[in-house]
């Protein structure tokens, strides 16, 4: 945690509700996201109980499997599932715009530029907390490898059509959303934790009701004791609150569900449902089940669009809509591999996928902290707290040129800042300037200021552009970070993995992996 | 531990132990039949003289050979030391494009070549690089023999990326130092043998579990009141001794104690190779001012009182100068807060860094800002076992321990909650036991400061 995020905590604590870690929104929220609110089984992982999902805040789909330990009753779901969710997921694939990239030509080895299509705009998922994520990630992996009586007509429980493809599409959306600054999938605890600094732990910011609260507390209350209200408070007894006694009156927003409601409500309403012998008791008891699920999902199902209407009220962040066309082309990417008829994500990478997925993580993560700092005066703050960055103004600058037998203009710049940033012989530093960046290496510490050499941003001439080198009086922000890091090298192809990483793999496992084969505790 | 290490007789004497390990290492490397050899090196038992070594006879028996190293400043340590060790030896230095590329210090050697370009330095019969740079280098016939330093530093990654441009491999490196890391998370990689964060050697012998394993078995760096402690807390399974013996090594000081505490911490540490300054406990930022004040105490005190440093290297006892000082601390800015607070008492030229930075260097004596110190919390990063490795492995005397009282309460309070990654190796030792191994032994020299 930096030191500006546990002023902020300090503050929020002093204050009793929370303050703002941003002036502007950093993740892109779509005009129509898709808000999905999951719960799932206690003690059964991958067993959805059930889940609210939609486009429309005011009508939400309830899906509910009031049996999740049958088979069927889960499919069923999951093809309900699908037939809420794919239309939505699919509905951007058409909409598409051109772009020009490089590509290598395989006959002359050459790059040239073709022109190829991107989505206009990508679907988007807002779930509640991190688990929604992990949960999402867990019903791709359940789904995408099962088989349709379409495509293997000897699969011993087919599953409902369209399933499998949700699941490649929800694994799609969980891997991407492992990309930092990604926005296909987002959860709304980490979404709000990223814009405001409560007073509580990052654990404690896990809950959305208890989050929510710090951030916009009811009137009369502070942030601290709503928090605390809604992380704990129950239903009295039963005299007065009937057979809600006991149980938590603001829900945890999933997918886990709150113990008490588990045992007290939910284990009875299924043992009557596994009991009932006719199809009017069944139908009653599944009713039941319906409005159980129900009264713990709707108060999520609330919160989510709360907290989607407080992030809308900030501006979105300068760099917003470049991470935002990232993820229109992964999405446009797995549209692609869909459509080609590829086989469904591996189970495991293989070692080039898995070192080329973590590379160009690392490259976003660098690229997110270096936008994120450009796009928000506070968040450079903390920066220029933490000494990657310093701001402050021209005092002095002196021509210079550099040695050599083509002399360029190396203007001496210096700065005077009350920062401290941490810069020594041989750093670099950078501005922005204009559209492009401008670079710098540290030359010394002066009394008034710290003196810098431009080295680049100054045009290919003899004579710096005009407007490229400061002049006294000009307030410029230096940062120590680059502003638009480079991804790495490329990697062998996975046909060529070397021996040091076991070899290229075997014949036909890169294509398709098989489905698990049963085992003796494939109870269900 | 899996793996080959040859039995080592504990009756030789360390040269001739280190001597038999480092003939059975080029043995291996020069007639073996694997591709690959890998040697375990503990802090200072000359893994970069084997380098040099290995790269020669590699290079006599005519086999084309590349070297990889991590960082730039290791490079150009090699091949400076190739360079010295044979002059008529061809080396290529293949560097980035940037500016001030290498050390000017390699252009004294008439027999190296530099170039950012690979081909310009094809023929030669060593080529040494970075990791990072090698991985750009595309289209060019496969080298024969490769030698990977700090290969426990590299990640797996970056062994991806190169290991096509090499037949043969021989890699060595401290497997206690720090691992490499991610700053974004790998867990979903976790537990396989493939795992693009884990570092080269653990990918390296998953996948070829029958490759020679080598050891050095003897630190020259580390005096013999280091050795033991820093070889059970930190190699328990692989143990190593000191090249020297107790009373090897001296510190004396020409001015006597004043009494006061970082006097008194210098004369302990002068005594028993170890010295414990403990600050009252408390909780605080990770600059700590008084901590850091005392840290530049320290230093301050060791350079006015004369101190000079007794040892098998000269007859005469050597002043103990500026240069021969480190400061290791877990944070940047905790470096930087050192900085300042010795340039405000006129101390220039000590090296003050993170572990990171003092990755294979060496002093005589060093001033370590402990990683819990007045923390409230005992995180991952904090017990990481390879940081303090680093920071207590560094010196040829003397290592004094700056630190908040507490740690054994901060330990207790704090024990291991990382999730358990099926597959995934379990790291020996594990921090939170070597950091309370430690810190039990520190506290028998323990100083207490009186601000």
């Amino acid at each position: 945690m930096s030191l500006m995020t546990t002023l902020a905590r300090m503050e929020a604590v002093a204050a009793g509700r929370a303050q703002p870690a941003a002036t502007v929104r950093h993740r892109h929220l779509s005009a129509r996201p898709m808000a999905l609110v999951p719960l799932t089984t206690a003690g059964e992982a991958g067993a959805p109980l059930g889940a609210l999902v939609g486009t429309d805040r005011d009508a939400p789909r309830l899906l509910v499997v009031p049996q999740p330990r049958d088979r069927d009753l889960r499919f069923a779901f999951l093809a309900g599932l699908a037939d809420a969710v794919l239309p939505y997921l699919e509905g951007y694939a058409d909409g598409v715009e051109t772009e020009e990239r490089k590509e290598t030509d395989p006959e002359t080895g050459k790059k040239v530029p073709v022109e190829v299509e991107l989505c206009a705009d990508a679907p988007q998922l807002l779930v509640p907390g991190a688990g929604g994520v992990e949960f999402v990630r867990l019903l791709g992996r359940s789904m995408r490898f099962r088989r349709t009586a379409e495509q293997d007509p000897q699969a011993p429980y087919p599953a409902p059509p369209h399933v499998p493809l949700l699941g490649r599409w929800l694994t799609h959306c969980a891997e991407r959303a492992r990309v930092p600054g990604s926005s296909m999938l987002l959860s709304m605890t980490d979404l709000l934790a990223r814009h405001w600094a409560t007073g509580q732990s990052g654990l404690e910011d896990q809950h959305l009701g208890a989050l929510l609260a710090w951030i916009d507390p009811p009137v009369g209350e502070s942030g601290a004791d709503a928090a605390l209200r809604v992380e704990l408070e129950r239903f009295p007894d039963a005299a007065s609150s009937g057979e809600q006694a006991g149980l938590l009156r603001h829900p945890p927003s999933g997918p886990a569900t709150d113990p008490v409601f588990d045992n007290r409500l939910l284990a009875p309403a299924m043992a009557r449902f596994d009991a009932a012998r006719s199809a009017v008791e069944r139908r009653d008891a599944e009713r039941r089940i319906r409005e159980l699920v129900a009264s713990q999902l709707e108060p999520a199902w609330q919160l989510l669009w709360r907290g989607v209407d407080l992030l809308r009220k900030l501006p979105e962040g300068g760099h917003v809509a470049d991470r935002w066309k990232r993820d229109r082309w992964s999405y446009t990417g797995h549209r692609d591999r869909v459509r080609a008829g590829e086989p469904p994500q591996p189970k495991r990478d293989d070692a080039v996928t898995a070192a080329q997925k973590l590379a160009s993580r690392e490259t976003a993560q660098a690229r997110l902290e270096a936008q994120e700092a450009l796009d928000d005066p506070l968040v450079m703050a903390a920066r220029r707290l933490a000494g990657e960055a310093f701001a402050g103004e021209v005092t002095e600058v002196v021509m210079a040129r550099s040695e050599g037998r083509r002399p360029m203009p190396r203007p001496l710049v210096t700065v005077r800042t009350d920062d401290r940033p941490h810069v020594n012989d041989g750093v670099r530093v950078f501005r922005v300037l204009g559209d492009k960046v401008q670079s710098a290496e540290f030359v010394a510490y002066e009394p008034d200021g710290i003196v810098l050499r431009l080295t680049g941003g100054m045009g290919q001439g003899k004579e710096p552009k005009p407007g490229s080198v400061p002049e006294e009086g000009d307030r410029l922000c230096w940062t120590l970070f680059e502003h638009a890091p480079r991804g790495g090298p490329a990697l062998p192809d996975p046909e060529a993995t070397p021996w040091t990483h076991g070899g290229p793999p075997p014949e036909g496992t890169l294509v398709a992996d098989a489905p698990d084969p049963p085992t003796d505790e494939d109870l269900l | 531990m899996n793996g080959s290490f040859e039995p080592e007789d504990a009756a030789l004497d360390p040269g001739t132990a280190a001597a038999r390990a480092t003939e059975a290492i080029l043995h291996s490397t020069l007639h073996g039949t694997e591709r690959g050899v890998v040697v375990d090196s503990p802090p200072g038992a000359g893994k970069s003289t084997l380098v040099v070594r290995a790269a020669r006879e590699l290079a006599a028996a005519g086999r084309p050979l590349m070297v990889v190293a991590q960082t730039n400043a290791q490079v150009d340590d090699l091949v400076d030391r190739l360079a010295t060790a044979d002059p008529d030896l061809p080396v290529g230095r293949l560097h980035s494009s940037e500016a001030n590329p290498y050390d000017t210090v390699l252009d004294r050697h008439p027999s190296v070549r530099t170039s950012a370009k690979a081909a310009d330095l094809a023929g030669l019969d060593v080529v040494i690089s970075t990791a990072a740079k090698w991985a750009y280098v595309s289209n060019v016939e496969p080298w024969q023999h490769a030698i990977v330093d700090e290969a426990y530093q590299m990640r797996s990654d970056a062994l991806l990326a190169v290991a096509g441009l090499f037949e043969r491999a021989l890699f060595v490196g401290d497997p206690g130092q720090l691992d490499p890391f991610s700053v974004v998370g790998a867990e979903q990689w976790a537990g396989l043998s493939h795992d693009p964060s884990a570092s080269a050697v653990s990918t390296l012998l998953a996948h070829n579990p029958e490759l020679p394993q080598h050891r050095l078995p003897v630190s020259w760096r580390l005096p013999a009141s280091a050795a033991p402690l820093v070889s059970d807390a930190f190699y328990p399974f692989t143990p190593f001794r000191s090249g020297t013996g107790p009373g090897d090594r001296r510190l004396a000081f020409a001015v006597a104690s004043d009494g006061s505490a970082p006097d008194r911490v210098l004369d302990e540490a002068a005594e028993a190779g170890w010295g414990l300054l403990e600050l009252p406990a408390r909780n605080t930022p990770r600059t700590d001012p008084e901590a850091v004040r005392a840290v530049a105490a320290v230093v301050r005190r060791l350079l006015d009182r004369g101190t000079t440093a007794a040892s098998e290297r000269s007859e005469e006892p050597v002043p103990v100068t500026a240069d021969r000082i480190a400061v290791g601390t877990a944070h940047r800015d905790q470096a930087a807060a050192v900085r300042t607070a010795l340039a405000e008492l006129g101390v220039p030229g000590v090296a003050v860094d993170t572990a990171n930075r003092l990755q294979g260097r060496e002093f005589d004596v060093t001033v370590v800002l402990h990683p819990l110190s007045g923390r409230p919390d005992a995180s991952a990063f904090h017990l990481e076992t390879g940081r303090l490795c680093v920071l207590a492995s560094r010196h040829r005397h003397a290592c004094i321990v700056v630190c908040r009282a507490g740690v054994a309460e901060l330990l207790d309070e704090h024990p291991s909650t990382e999730p358990v990654q099926l597959g995934a190796t379990v790291k020996f030792p594990d921090g939170w036991e070597a950091m309370f191994s430690t810190w039990e032994f520190w506290s028998r020299h323990r100083v207490p400061w009186q601000p």
